[in-house]
């Protein structure tokens, strides 16, 4: 062990949430054998535990190590988390209140179910939730990626502590359901205050001020380039990648399972005024990037190995190790590994609801609710086992591509879900055939970039716009959509199909 | 209509030419670092107006 103190405290944390995680399924107590129990904690979670339960999912252990990251490697770019999480609130507020209005009256549990109600229409169902699927695996694979990092700057050796920890994931998954990631993101967001809180206070004291860690930074980092002639150059960039992230945000199956658990539309509108309390601390964080070059880790001996490995993912570990006494760095590592912890089992289990309800009962044996629930749960184990042996066996990057390819996908989903809440203009082949094109457009542009890059330099009349390729090709499914909506209404109205009423958004 | 208070969330988090300056700091923070902090209260305060109006109307219950 390279550094005794920092780890077993790091254990200790680890092993309290653990216990945490089994205990759960007794609090506020319902029949696990339904799933609603299960996998979406009995819809009774108040305005405290939902706001703890979104801000687990927003930001992760992925979030801590990558914001960061990317501000230390690329510079002011990665400042656009906070555009994105400010401007992801009010879509909150607007959007989410209506979707869970309808799920409660008809007993939806996930987004896809909704659009399947609204369309009468099982295909498109199935369409929104497989990309739901595919979004959140490599997503669950970086939060185990966030993990390792953390474990691998404590010196604890191969994949072993990785396999104990999401073995034991998996298990309370199973037992508790929902209400396990409720209870520890409890105790994971209060360890990320003390950290950040810590780090903004101890750590430019040590460097001089905060003007001193700004002072460090090479202007060409500080702020966004300036557009060249003709351009809209990073202006758009940022700007699109910020508003394109937001729309996503809500979209990916583990958020709508949280905000679905809430207890009525109240709370999550409540949630929209109190969960900028994190994107206030998410900038915080990001700026530690900044606080890792000034501090000159990346070029202390005893990081190198670290930063090879790693690459700029390391800046935040390094600093925390370099800034820190150990036992706080163990306080510190225990967050974020537990901020791994949190996201992933909500992810397990939105996959699980989606699986079952979308896929397994409607296009498998019809089912009763106890064996769906059966199912549900098995699938959750998949999720995990299958990440897990994602990042053992597939390099690291692989992850990291597939996840900026998982938010192109999962925003294809916004017509379907979000525009079916305020109009039942189109209809669902429509935008199904929408929902195709942008998935194939996002992807073939993101492979234009070599997988690597999130931003496409777009002409549009005479004006070069760079934006973020899902806001841009989704842009696209929607026009797709509604083109298509009227010859199709018109030939074949689906809307005998819709299983809702128009008085339910009201 | 109320709502279309949070329109203004979209336009000051949105306004990338407008924030994008080092000048004027604050506390040793360049102006787009601080004022893009500076506008997550202001934002939230924006949805809390909204929420509050709304909520004493009895709207989307």
């Amino acid at each position: 062990m390279t550094y005794p103190v920092a780890t077993i405290i790091f254990l200790a944390l680890i092993g309290f949430v653990i216990l945490l995680g089994f205990s759960a399924a007794r609090w506020k107590a319902g029949d696990m054998n339904h799933i609603e129990e299960w996998g979406l904690g009995g819809r009774r979670f108040g305005t405290l535990i939902s706001w703890f339960l979104i801000g687990g999912d927003i930001y992760t252990a992925y979030t801590f190590i990558a914001i960061p990251a990317l501000m230390f490697g690329a510079g002011a770019i990665g400042f656009f988390a906070l555009p994105y999480t400010i401007v992801c609130y009010p879509i909150l507020y607007i959007v989410f209140p209506k979707l869970w209005r309808v799920a409660h009256k008809y007993g939806y549990i996930t987004g896809p179910e909704f659009v399947r109600g609204r369309y009468g229409n099982k295909y498109l169902g199935l369409a929104i939730g497989i990309t739901g699927i595919f979004a959140t695996m490599p997503y669950i694979a970086l939060q185990l990626i966030g993990m390792q990092t953390v474990i691998g700057a404590l010196g604890m050796p191969g994949h072993l502590p990785l396999i104990i920890a999401f073995g034991v994931l998996a298990a309370f998954t199973y037992t508790s359901g929902l209400r396990a990631p409720a209870m520890i993101a409890i105790v994971k967001d209060l360890l990320i205050y003390v950290t950040v809180i810590a780090a903004i206070i101890v750590i430019p004291h040590e460097l001089g001020g905060f003007g001193a860690i700004f002072a460090k930074i090479p202007p060409a980092k500080l702020l966004l380039a300036t557009p060249p002639a003709g351009s809209t150059g990073l202006y758009t960039g940022y700007a699109t990648l910020a508003l394109g992230s937001a729309m996503a945000l809500f979209l990916y199956p583990h958020s709508t399972t949280a905000i679905l658990s809430a207890s009525g539309p109240r709370v999550i509108r409540r949630n929209a005024v109190f969960l900028p309390a994190y994107s206030f601390l998410l900038g915080l964080l990001a700026l530690m990037g900044f606080m890792a070059v000034a501090s000159g880790v990346s070029s202390m001996p005893q990081f190198a190995a670290g930063f090879k490995q790693y690459g700029p993912s390391f800046a935040v570990p390094a600093l925390v190790l370099n800034s820190f006494p150990a036992w706080f760095a163990g306080v510190a590592f225990a967050a974020i590994a537990i901020g791994a912890l949190v996201p992933a089992a909500i992810m397990a289990i939105a996959s699980a609801n989606i699986f079952t309800r979308d896929i397994y009962t409607q296009f498998g044996t019809s089912s009763r609710p106890h064996t769906d629930t059966r199912v549900a749960k098995l699938f959750s184990i998949f999720m995990v086992v299958g990440a897990l042996v994602f990042i053992m066996v597939i390099p690291n990057t692989y992850a990291v591509q597939l996840q900026l390819l998982g938010g192109m996908w999962i925003i294809q989903t916004f017509p379907a879900i979000v525009f079916s809440l305020f109009t039942r203009f189109f209809n669902g082949w429509a935008l199904l055939v929408g929902w195709a094109i942008g998935i194939v457009s996002a992807t073939w542009l993101v492979a234009l970039n070599h997988f690597a890059g999130a931003i496409w330099a777009f002409h549009v009349f005479g004006i070069t716009v760079p934006s973020y390729i899902a806001l841009a090709t989704v842009l696209v499914n929607s026009g797709v959509a509604a083109v298509l909506s009227l010859p199709l209404n018109a030939m074949a109205s689906d809307r005998a199909g819709d299983e809702t009423l128009a008085a339910d958004y009201n | 209509m109320i709502r279309w208070l949070l329109a203004a969330v979209f336009v000051l988090a949105l306004a990338v030419p407008f924030f994008n300056q080092a000048e004027p700091s604050l506390w040793g923070f360049p102006f787009f670092y601080w004022y893009q902090m500076i506008i997550v209260p202001v934002c939230a305060l924006l949805t809390y107006v909204v929420f509050v109006v709304e909520d004493n109307k009895g709207d989307g219950k």
